[in-house]
Formats: structure tokens, C-alpha cells, sequence
């Protein structure tokens, strides 16, 4: 009996980590029941917010924790609710441990931030009972460890964040966003529902400890596979399952956008590893391929929908997708490695790829904060009408400016550190034996090596024209800097930006128990490389050390301003613009949003979006305006939906008639159905 | 790296300034270079040209200058030109050039080369709109379509060179180069013709942009840096001089590395490494201007055709190796 008694106190002590964190997301649920009831109340945005923040830090800490130091630890806990017989599971191993940081991060930040912006809200009953929903939910599809749970709450992340993709249904474009994100997301669920059942299998045990047990056939994890990819991916922003992103993203209230870009699209891309990685084992090498091709296009495809963007959500938005898509390429390149058995290389793309779903969480989150400030500053969300607020707003400038150049993977940020370490996992994939990988691979580096390079385009752009210049419009000429909340949290992920830029080693031993667990492999510890370098396979193959370059960068800017300040002049004169001799006073003449990306959507964009350019110009004597109109067109819309949806009205025109139809018409047709089935069933015997 | 723990502190020493030298070469002969190639340029186009010490001359003036900013000039715009010219000198000390494995060579691989120069770009690119003019928008515009086709080439070929040597390390691709019976490929003359179209259009050379132009039609980097004045100039041409060395260094280096000391160094080896790299950059210096003055320059809009080129061998050069290592 004493025995016994211990056991049950060691395992109680073993699921600590998850009753924490499910009794999180039960304070986060309980938030949202007394948000209903307090929101039109006068402090309602502060308890809110100020309660998820002290909630979403403690479970950040809790993750933190378990990462850190439960090594090889996988507590679970098991509730009897939910499907009778099966029981919600729990469980927190690596994997979800570190998604349960991403998600806690973004949680605890995007409420500090909504401290400040949230007082802005003209509707705040629309958004505070649903926010801390969204919160729990997201943690609870990490945490979950049967297919009904984890469906559920997928489920209900889906509505919580659709609900407040709708606030501000008095817009009719929120609306459209908000029908095509249920459309799109009821897609994914969908396909989730039927890639669980198929990996079930006939005996229906839908707790993953028994998936995982269970090895599918090839046929089986193959349709599985697929459907996985088009459901998490679907929800995580694959091209062509993108569409509904960068409606549904900006519609939201900015700290909300920047949780479903930096946040949710990261629990998709859990959902994918999750399944694919663990509940399906072993990847097939075409599976690989599928991956990573669509990664490649994703990637591509993500940044030039972003340069021809002038709405500065949108933008952010459609950046997402390109971060995606840098995402699964690090994961179909696991996935490649893993199917030839070279586990120390997947072992490099994964960390690659996880890396980079932290980075792009912290950096997209960082981004539509600033693009809020500037929102709550201006009014404005349309670059072409903004410019010069770094004079007006300077501390979101400096953190605006940060995140940009994070995100344009520029050494010494962290952004870059995620885009080598894929690179440096191409680079070994010469090994790989299968040639259609021989091929594929190749292609997909050069199509990472362009989205880089136009990622650094887009995001001199998007600063550029909103912070720099002369400001286009009175607003943006009588912005004020935001409240100190907001800029607390930008400052705070803009100095995570730096850190893991500089001592990236440290998050890459962070990884490794995640890495070791889906891969069976790790990357050398590299806490213990001299002067902190990283180093992922071998010193004499390739090593990167982002403190001293930054050293030395800093080094070399400050002794050159001090020795020409020193021995040669600091003289400056301020005077009036020169531009060559003829100043035009009028703003208008910068170069906007649409002129900077002119050149690269002549180049890319007339193949890839048909862009159409028209000039109308007056004719002589007419006092009427000139007019210049762009079309771009979204080749997902035009190649894939636009026909769908038609086939789907014809469809629906044609069974109309079965709506007028006779009792014994319809008594016929139900029979027939029952035969026909009961036929089938027989010949399937 | 493994070099530091056992050694002396007499060798760190030793090692440091080996490092040193390497650094305030690059700096003290890029203006040189620059000389070089427009006092070739001038003699092939039948001018006296100026003396190949006008740069030193030009950079030391311009420093001297009261620097004039407009009055909406932000800090971004005073900060750029020390940012653009640590970024390039940090990347250029970089590269090996007389020596491999120097103290610091462990610190940057030749992604983070480019990604460095990347970083010098995205500054200038944004101090060109910093003040809100017509001009500094058109070229930063533009700057940013030419990275944009030439750094996915200059990766690629990064990839090519990675892929023979067996590693990102510029020391060790040059000391494979040298040590190793490479011989010729396919793949790397692929990549050689690809580089120097990257390094021709990031130099802002004949055909992609004119160095010595004021014409605004055809302006890419003038255009950006025509606000610029007195000790922010200075910064600025001195950086372009600097990047135009560091590409002449990293073709050597990756193409050329024969002469290089890749073991002990002593004053005579030295002596003859400093004089081979030198050479070397005076023939290229040299080879530049001839290949400008032979060709015209190009529209806008023929600039993907000139980068796409590159992109496409650069490409076709992985590709081979990916299908086999003796490419």
C-alpha cells in the first residue's frame, strides 16, 4: 500500500508540467467567461490583458522549464472527458514543449502590447472574451495527445481567432476575410478529421500513444501524409491554401494579427510535424519531395505577393506565407534525409526549420505591433499615404527598423542564422542517393537563395516608404508615439531578435532535445564551441559566430565616425534639400510604395500575376486628373478557386432541381440509395 | 579555432597582426585599385586621366568637409555611411587574401560574406530614401531589383564552389583550391563567368551602372548617395572602393588562390604572398576597365537578361555537381 501510494505521488509529481499548464488554460478560459460579462465595463481592457499576461507568462515559464530540464521526460495526464471510452490525453514532450514557448511568447508579449493598444478599440466586448479563448485554445492543440481533443480545440483556435478576424464586420472586406477563413479553415479541420481516421485505422483508437504504435501500410500513411500537409498546411498558409491569410491577418486588430501570423501559422506547422514526424514515423521519399517542392514555391511565391502590396498589413501578411515556406523546406529536407537515413543531416534541417518557426514568430509578432503604432498613430495602413514617422514616432522606427532587417535574414539578427542553417542543410544533400531529390533540391536552394534577396527588397519598401521621406499626408505629419506598454513589447522582441542572432548556439542546444526525439539525432552540443560559435557539422566544413561579427562590425563603425570626428571635422550644416539642383517642395514626388516595387513587377510579376498597368492620361485642354491603375492578379484565385467556385454554383444550379421533386420521386431515390449501398457492402465482403 | 587554445600568447600575438594586416591592406589599397582602373579607363579612351592617388586624395578631402544634411535628414541617414563601410571593411578582412586560415577566418563563411554585403545594401538602400527625394528613391528602387537577381547568383555560385571544396569556409575552399588536384570543371567555369557578371553589376560597373555618370536616367548608385556630402561622402566612396577589392579578393581567392601561404609564415614567404595577391589585384584592376570600355551600357529593363544569365549558370553549375561530384 505504501508502495503504491508512492507510485501514485511520483506520478502526480511526473504530470506537474501538464496540470500547470492545463490549469493555465483553464484560468484562460475562465478569463474569457468574466470578459464576457465585464467587457463593456470601463477597466475591462486592462483586467483582461493584464490577466493573460500574468497567465501566459506562467505557462511560458512552465515550458521553459520542461524544455530546459525534463530531458527525455514526456509527462501526460489523462481527463475523463470528452469521447466516452477514450478520454482527453495530454501529454508535453519536447515537441510540444517547445511549440508551447512559441505560442506563450507570443501570448505573454501580444498582451502586454494589448495593454496599450487595446484602449484603442472602439468594440472591445467584439475582442476581449475571444482573446483569451484564442490564447487557451492554441495551447491546448499543442498539448493535446488524442485526435478528438486535438481536433477540438484545432476547432475552436479556428473560431476564436475567426471571431475576431470579424470584429469589425461593419466592414464588408472583414466580412469576405471572415467568410473565406471559415471556408478555408472548416477545409483543414476536414482533412485533419480524415487523416486521423485513416491513421486510426479500423479498430478507431484515437489516443496518439496507439497511432504511433500502430505502423500504417504505405497507402494509408501516404494519404495520411497528404492529407496532413493540406490541412496544417492549409491553416499554416501554404501556397495555393494561402488565400484567406492575407484577407483574414490584417482584418484583425493589430496585436491579434500579429498572434495569428506569428503564432497560429506556427501551431499549423506543429500540427504538420506532429503528424507527419511522430503519429506517421519513417517518411517516404516522394512524400519529401511534395514538401519541398511546395515549400520552394511557397517561399518564392510568398515575398513577390508581398512587394506588390501598399497596404502595410497585407504586406506583413503575405510575408508570412514566404516564412512559411522557408519552414517547410527545412522540414521536407528532414524529411528527405530521414528517408535516405542520414539522421545527423535531418537532425540540421530540422533544427534549421524550427529555428526559424521561433525567429519568424518573433520577428512577424515584433512587425504588425509596429504596423499597429503606426495604425493607432495615424489612422493609416496604406503606405502610400504615410512616410517620415521615423521623425515622429522614433522608438517604433528603431524597433520597426530592427524587425526588418531580422526578417531580411541581414547578419547579425537572427533571422539570418535560421536561413544558413538551411542553406548549410542543402549543401550536404548531395549525398542524397534518389534523383528526383538530386534535382528538386538544387532548384529549391536557388528559389531560397531569390526569396532572400526579394525578402530584403520587400522590407526596405516597407520601411522605407512608411518611416522614411517626407510624410504624404497630414496624419502621418501629426503622428505621436504610442503608449509605453506597446513599445515595451516591441523593445522586448526586438532584443530577442539580437540575442538569438548573436548567441544563436544557445537556442540550437535549446532545440536539440525536440531535434533528438523526430530525427533520433542531434546537432554537436554547441554551448560548448570555443568563443561560442556555431558550428553544425564540422569546424573545417562551415562555422558562423555572430559575436564577433558583431564585434567587429560595431568595432570598425565606431573607430571610423571617432577617428573622422576626431582628426577630420564634425562639422555639419543643416540646409534645404538638394536633389540636383531642382527641390520640388511637394511630397508627392518621392518615390511611393508602387513606384519602388515598379522594377520588380515588371520583371517577375507580369509571368507570375498578370500585372496589368493602365494610363489614363487627359487629353490637351481637359482640366480632368491623369489616372494610373495596377492590377495584380493572385494566380491561386485565377488557376484554383475562380474555377472551383464556379463548378461548385453549376453544381449547386444542377442538384437545385432536386429540391422539386415528388413524395414518390423522393421515396424512389431513397430506396435506391439503400440498395445501393447495402450492394456495396456486400461486394466489399 | 582550435588554433587559439595552444598557442603562445607571443603566437596570438604573432597570429593578430597577420589579421591586422589583412584588414588595413584591404582598406589602405582599395582606393588604389580604384586608380588603377580609371586611369586604365581614361588612357583606353585616349584621356591623360588623373593620377591613380586621386581616390586617396578625393576620400581624404571629402573628409574634411562640413557634411551638409537636408533638414528632415533622420539619424538613419547619418548612421548609413558607417554602417555600409564597417559592414563591407568587416566582410573584406574577411576573405583571405594573402594567407589562409587567419585568426578570425572561422568567424564568417562566404553566405555570411554575401549576407554581410547584403546588410551594407539594405542601409544604403534605405539612406537613399531617407530624405525623400525623387532620385534617391529611383535608386534605391533599382539597387534593390539588382540584388535581388544578382545575390540568388552570387549564392548559387557560393553553392558551386561549397559543393567542390566540400565546405562554406573561404579558408578552406582556398587551401582546397590550392593543396587539392581540382583541375579544371565545368562547374567552376560556370561560376566564374556568373561572378563576374554579379561582380560587375554589384560594383556598380559598365554595363549595369556608371560609375562616373551624372546622368539621371542612368543612375542606380550615384543616385542613392547624390544627397551625401563632405565625411559622409568620404565614408561612402570609400566603402565602394573597398567592396570593389573584396570582389576582386573573393574572385581570387576562390578562382585564383595560387601563391597564398597556407602554412607557417615567415617574413620571405610573406613578402612573396603580399607581392602575388598584389599583382593579382592589379591585373584584375586592370582587365576591368577593358572589359567596361568593350561593351555599352544597358537599359533597365536588359538587366534581368545580363543577371538572369548568371543566375542560369550559376544554377546549371549546381545542378551538375548535385548529379555528379566530378563536374
Amino acid at each position: 500500500m505504501l508502495a503504491g501510494g508512492r507510485g501514485q505521488g511520483a506520478e502526480a509529481e511526473l504530470s506537474m508540467p501538464v496540470i500547470a499548464v492545463l490549469g493555465g488554460v483553464a484560468a484562460l478560459i475562465a478569463l474569457a467567461a468574466i470578459a464576457i460579462a465585464i467587457a463593456r465595463t470601463g477597466p475591462a481592457t486592462g483586467i483582461v490583458y493584464g490577466a493573460s499576461l500574468v497567465v501566459s507568462a506562467f505557462l511560458l515559464g512552465v515550458a521553459l522549464f520542461q524544455l530546459g530540464t525534463g530531458a527525455g521526460m514526456a509527462p501526460s495526464l489523462v481527463l475523463p472527458l470528452g469521447l466516452p471510452g477514450l478520454g482527453s490525453h495530454f501529454r508535453m514532450d519536447a515537441l510540444a514543449s517547445f511549440f508551447l514557448i512559441v505560442v506563450n511568447l507570443g501570448g505573454t508579449l501580444t498582451s502586454l502590447y494589448g495593454l496599450g493598444y487595446g484602449r484603442h478599440e472602439t468594440w472591445p466586448a467584439r475582442v476581449l472574451p475571444f482573446f483569451p479563448a484564442f490564447l487557451a485554445a492554441m495551447n491546448l492543440v499543442v498539448l493535446a495527445d488524442d485526435a478528438f481533443t486535438f481536433l477540438l480545440s484545432w476547432e475552436l483556435m479556428s473560431l476564436a481567432s475567426w471571431a475576431i478576424v470579424v470584429a469589425h464586420h461593419e466592414a464588408p472586406a472583414n466580412t469576405r476575410a471572415g467568410y473565406i477563413y471559415l471556408l478555408m479553415a472548416s477545409f483543414g479541420t476536414l482533412c485533419l478529421l480524415l487523416a486521423f481516421g485513416l491513421l486510426a485505422g479500423a479498430g478507431g483508437d484515437y489516443a496518439f500513444a496507439a497511432i504511433r504504435a500502430a505502423k500504417p501500410g504505405e497507402l494509408v500513411a501516404g494519404l495520411a501524409f497528404v492529407l496532413a500537409l493540406a490541412g496544417a498546411g492549409s491553416k499554416a498558409g501554404l501556397v495555393p491554401l494561402h488565400v484567406w491569410l492575407p484577407l483574414a491577418h490584417p482584418a484583425a486588430p493589430s496585436h491579434v494579427s500579429a498572434l495569428l501570423s506569428g503564432v497560429m501559422t506556427k501551431v499549423g506547422v506543429y500540427g504538420f510535424v506532429r503528424i507527419v514526424f511522430d503519429l506517421i514515423g519513417e517518411p517516404a521519399t516522394w512524400s519529401s519531395m511534395v514538401v519541398l517542392a511546395f515549400g520552394g514555391i511557397t517561399s518564392a511565391l510568398g515575398v513577390l505577393y508581398a512587394l506588390m502590396q501598399h497596404d502595410l498589413k497585407r504586406l506583413l501578411a503575405y510575408h508570412t506565407v514566404e516564412n512559411i515556406g522557408i519552414i517547410f523546406i527545412g522540414l521536407g529536407l528532414a524529411m528527405a534525409f530521414q528517408a535516405n537515413g542520414m539522421g545527423w543531416a535531418a537532425a540540421l534541417a530540422l533544427t534549421a526549420g524550427l529555428f526559424h518557426v521561433f525567429n519568424h514568430s518573433i520577428f512577424k509578432s515584433l512587425l504588425f505591433y509596429g504596423a499597429g503604432a503606426v495604425l493607432t498613430a495615424t489612422g493609416e495602413r496604406d503606405m502610400e499615404r504615410l512616410g517620415g514617422l521615423i521623425h515622429r514616432l522614433p522608438h517604433t522606427g528603431v524597433v520597426f527598423l530592427i524587425g526588418c532587417a531580422a526578417i531580411s535574414a541581414l547578419p547579425p539578427l537572427n533571422g539570418f542564422v535560421s536561413e544558413w542553417l538551411t542553406f548549410q542543410a542543402i549543401l550536404v544533400s548531395p549525398q542524397i542517393a534518389q534523383w528526383g531529390l538530386k534535382f528538386l533540391i538544387p532548384a529549391v536552394g536557388a528559389l531560397l537563395a531569390l526569396s532572400a534577396a526579394l525578402a530584403a527588397a520587400c522590407f526596405v519598401k516597407a520601411f522605407g516608404v512608411t518611416f522614411l521621406g517626407r510624410p504624404r499626408t497630414p496624419a502621418a505629419e501629426d503622428a505621436t508615439e504610442v503608449d509605453r506598454c506597446s513599445l515595451a513589447a516591441m523593445y522586448v522582441l526586438a532584443a530577442i531578435c539580437f540575442l538569438a542572432g548573436v548567441l544563436p548556439g544557445f537556442v540550437i542546444d535549446f532545440l536539440a532535445p525536440v531535434v533528438r526525439d523526430l530525427a533520433g539525432a542531434r546537432l554537436p552540443p554547441q554551448s560548448a564551441m570555443r568563443w561560442l560559435s556555431i558550428v553544425p557539422i564540422a569546424e573545417s566544413r562551415s562555422s558562423y559566430n555572430g559575436m564577433v561579427i558583431l564585434a567587429f562590425f560595431l568595432c570598425s563603425a565606431v573607430l571610423t565616425a571617432t577617428f573622422i570626428h576626431r582628426f577630420a571635422t564634425r562639422a555639419t550644416r543643416r540646409s534645404a534639400i538638394w536633389d540636383c539642383g531642382y527641390p520640388v517642395v511637394s511630397p508627392t514626388t518621392q518615390y511611393t510604395s508602387s513606384s519602388f516595387a515598379m522594377p520588380i513587377r515588371r520583371v517577375f510579376g507580369t509571368t507570375v500575376f498578370q500585372v496589368h498597368e493602365s494610363v489614363k492620361m487627359p487629353g490637351p485642354g481637359e482640366m480632368s486628373a491623369a489616372h494610373f491603375h495596377v492590377k495584380v492578379l493572385d494566380p491561386a484565385w485565377r488557376l484554383a478557386y475562380g474555377p472551383l467556385a464556379r463548378a461548385t454554383w453549376m453544381a449547386a444550379q444542377k442538384l437545385n432541381g432536386l429540391q422539386f421533386l415528388t413524395i414518390r420521386q423522393y421515396l424512389t431515390l431513397t430506396v435506391s440509395t439503400l440498395i445501393i449501398l447495402l450492394l456495396l457492402v456486400v461486394l466489399w465482403r | 579555432m582550435a588554433l587559439i587554445d595552444n598557442m603562445s600568447v607571443q603566437d596570438l600575438l604573432g597570429e593578430l597582426a597577420a589579421q591586422g594586416l589583412q584588414m588595413f591592406l584591404v582598406l589602405l589599397l582599395a582606393p588604389l585599385m580604384l586608380g588603377v582602373t580609371r586611369k586604365v579607363k581614361a588612357r583606353l579612351l585616349r584621356r591623360r586621366g588623373p593620377s591613380v592617388l586621386l581616390p586617396y586624395r578625393d576620400i581624404w578631402k571629402l573628409m574634411h568637409k562640413e557634411a551638409v544634411l537636408a533638414h528632415n535628414a533622420s539619424w538613419v541617414y547619418r548612421s548609413a555611411p558607417y554602417l555600409i563601410f564597417a559592414a563591407t571593411w568587416v566582410a573584406a578582412a574577411l576573405v583571405p587574401t594573402y594567407a589562409t586560415g587567419l585568426l578570425f577566418s572561422w568567424s564568417a563563411d562566404l553566405i555570411a560574406i554575401v549576407a554581410l554585403l547584403a546588410t551594407a545594401r539594405f542601409a544604403l538602400a534605405l539612406a537613399g530614401m531617407d530624405v525623400g527625394t525623387a532620385f534617391g528613391g529611383i535608386g534605391s528602387s533599382r539597387e534593390m531589383l539588382i540584388s535581388s537577381l544578382a545575390e540568388p547568383a552570387m549564392l548559387l555560385i557560393a553553392f558551386t564552389v561549397a559543393l567542390v571544396a566540400g565546405t562554406t569556409q573561404l579558408s578552406a575552399i582556398a587551401a582546397h583550391m590550392i593543396h587539392e588536384p581540382v583541375g579544371l570543371r565545368v562547374s567552376l567555369g560556370l561560376a566564374l563567368f556568373a561572378f563576374i557578371f554579379v561582380g560587375v553589376a554589384e560594383n556598380a560597373r559598365i554595363p549595369i551602372d556608371n560609375p562616373a555618370t551624372h546622368l539621371e536616367l542612368t543612375m542606380v548608385h550615384e543616385a542613392m548617395v547624390l544627397e551625401y556630402s563632405g565625411r559622409h561622402l568620404a565614408v561612402i566612396e570609400a566603402a565602394a572602393a573597398l567592396k570593389l577589392v573584396l570582389y576582386f579578393s573573393l574572385l581570387i581567392c576562390l578562382f585564383a588562390p595560387f601563391g597564398m601561404i597556407t602554412g607557417e609564415k615567415s617574413f620571405q614567404t610573406l613578402g612573396i604572398a603580399l607581392g602575388v595577391y598584389v599583382a593579382k589585384l592589379l591585373v584584375l584592376a586592370v582587365a576591368l576597365p577593358i572589359g567596361e570600355t568593350a561593351v555599352a551600357k544597358m537599359r533597365v529593363f536588359r538587366y534581368p537578361i545580363f543577371l538572369g544569365g548568371a543566375f542560369a549558370a550559376a544554377a546549371l553549375a549546381v545542378f551538375l555537381l548535385f548529379v555528379s561530384q566530378s563536374f
